[in-house]
């Protein structure tokens, strides 16, 4: 169980305006949080995930303080045990597809699954330069499941995939999700994207 | 000919370059995460090279190593080393004087990585140090590489700060600039030439190698 009580405030260009978020995601469910783009989706999930702070507030997951204003606490992200995919991907272009998920996991076994379910076997040895938009994006998400992570939090993850690639590809990531227990955040400012995903919906328009 | 004051300049380039390698990229690092008032003042003293004349520069360092005078002072009194026209007051002199060229395009090259990619790497768990030395630093090669090449190339070429510094005496500091200054000087122009036109070679060829490798590294391999 992930718990959420916080304050964000939004920056200047996206209005300033101060979000106040309470919020519990049950461990294992899938939540989708939809709104339009600078209503703050993508500030939750980096402070989730520990890349910033809120304002004040309270994130507390499975127990475990993960950020208390009031302490005060901020685990930083590597302590978070999360998986983030990034909406630009945030590949290494330095890296090969197998890199990445080495630089992320030790487990051989793993990786082998993660690329057949991604389709990116028989690209192992590319630089994210030479993969199509897809197969970037299918590669940050296997990048993020490489550690295991119980949170996943999903920022846009399906925007580049064509739709018969989305629709085969959240097929897979729903059964592998579930086989995990991983509970999972995922942002869209498309909710259409969203309705392929199972799941409580959150809409960010409400909660300003 | 005597060859000297050119293995001499060349070893002179090689230490301040590798010194510079291990203290600059971290430093450059330091710099280019967020702004505080503390990085501006060392920003402004390490780029202060770049624009102070190498004599001035020269003049202060001769001051601080002196062993008439506080640092130069100590260092002579506590461990008895001699910065002043000794080899080991040129390096000292050519880390200071060269440091910009290492620090100022490694930050540049760092500041321009998305954050992302460090942020990416701090969700797969892993420490600063890692994302710095498999994240980051790989992905700015082709700056690295240049600020190595100028900063070799720069000191190659360095002559105010060596000559306050090192004076000019043969086989310790007499680097190849001092050696043409000093051939000019003596009227005897073909040594004058041979020194300079060896330093030209060496530094025409290191900047078409850069070139050669950025141009490698923009086409870019598969793997």
């Amino acid at each position: 169980m992930i718990s959420i009580d916080i304050e964000i405030k939004l920056k200047a260009h996206h209005g300033g305006q101060l979000l106040k978020i309470k919020r519990q995601f049950v461990s294992g469910s899938v939540t989708k949080i939809w709104g339009p783009s600078g209503s703050g989706k993508t500030t939750l999930l980096k402070m989730i995930a520990g890349l910033s702070a809120p304002r004040k507030g309270k994130i507390v997951a499975d127990g475990i303080t993960w950020f208390d204003d009031e302490q005060p606490i901020n685990l930083s992200p590597q302590k978070r045990h999360i998986g983030f995919v990034f909406q630009n991907y945030a590949l290494f272009p330095n890296m090969t597809v197998q890199q990445h998920l080495e630089y992320a996991s030790n487990d051989t076994g793993w990786i082998k699954r993660l690329l057949q379910l991604g389709q990116l076997d028989n690209f192992t040895t590319h630089k994210p330069d030479h993969l199509s938009g897809g197969q970037q994006q299918r590669l940050a998400i296997l990048r993020a499941l490489a550690t295991k992570p119980k949170l996943l939090l999903m920022d846009e993850p399906f925007s580049a995939l064509d739709s018969k690639m989305k629709t085969t590809l959240i097929a897979e990531l729903k059964l592998l999700l579930k086989q995990l227990g991983v509970t999972t955040i995922v942002v869209s400012h498309n909710l259409q994207e969203l309705e392929m995903f199972e799941g409580e919906v959150m809409d960010f328009d409400d909660e300003v | 000919m005597d060859l000297s004051p050119i293995w001499l300049t060349l070893k002179l380039a090689g230490i301040a370059t590798l010194l510079l390698l291990l203290i600059g990229l971290p430093f450059a690092w330091w710099l280019s995460r967020g702004k505080s008032f503390i990085k501006i003042i060392f920003e402004a003293i390490i780029t202060m090279p770049l624009v102070l004349p190498p004599s001035v520069l020269g003049f202060y360092l001769l001051l601080a190593f002196s062993p008439q005078h506080g640092l130069g002072k100590w260092l002579h009194d506590t461990f008895d080393v001699q910065l002043v026209f000794s080899f080991p007051g040129l390096v000292l002199a050519s880390v200071i004087y060269s440091m910009p060229f290492m620090v100022g395009p490694v930050k540049s090259a760092l500041q321009q990585l998305p954050v992302s990619l460090a942020e990416a790497s701090y969700t797969l768990g892993k420490t600063e140090w890692q994302t710095f030395r498999y994240v980051l630093l790989p992905n700015i090669k082709p700056s690295l590489l240049t600020s190595a090449v100028l900063t070799f190339a720069h000191t190659l070429g360095e002559f105010g700060v060596v000559l306050m510094i090192g004076g000019n005496i043969p086989g310790v500091t007499r680097v190849a600039s001092i050696a043409v200054y000093d051939s000019v000087e003596k009227m005897d122009y073909a040594s004058a030439n041979n020194y300079s036109l060896i330093l030209f070679s060496i530094t025409f060829v290191l900047v078409i190698a850069v070139f050669m490798f950025n141009k490698y590294q923009a086409k870019g391999p598969i793997a």
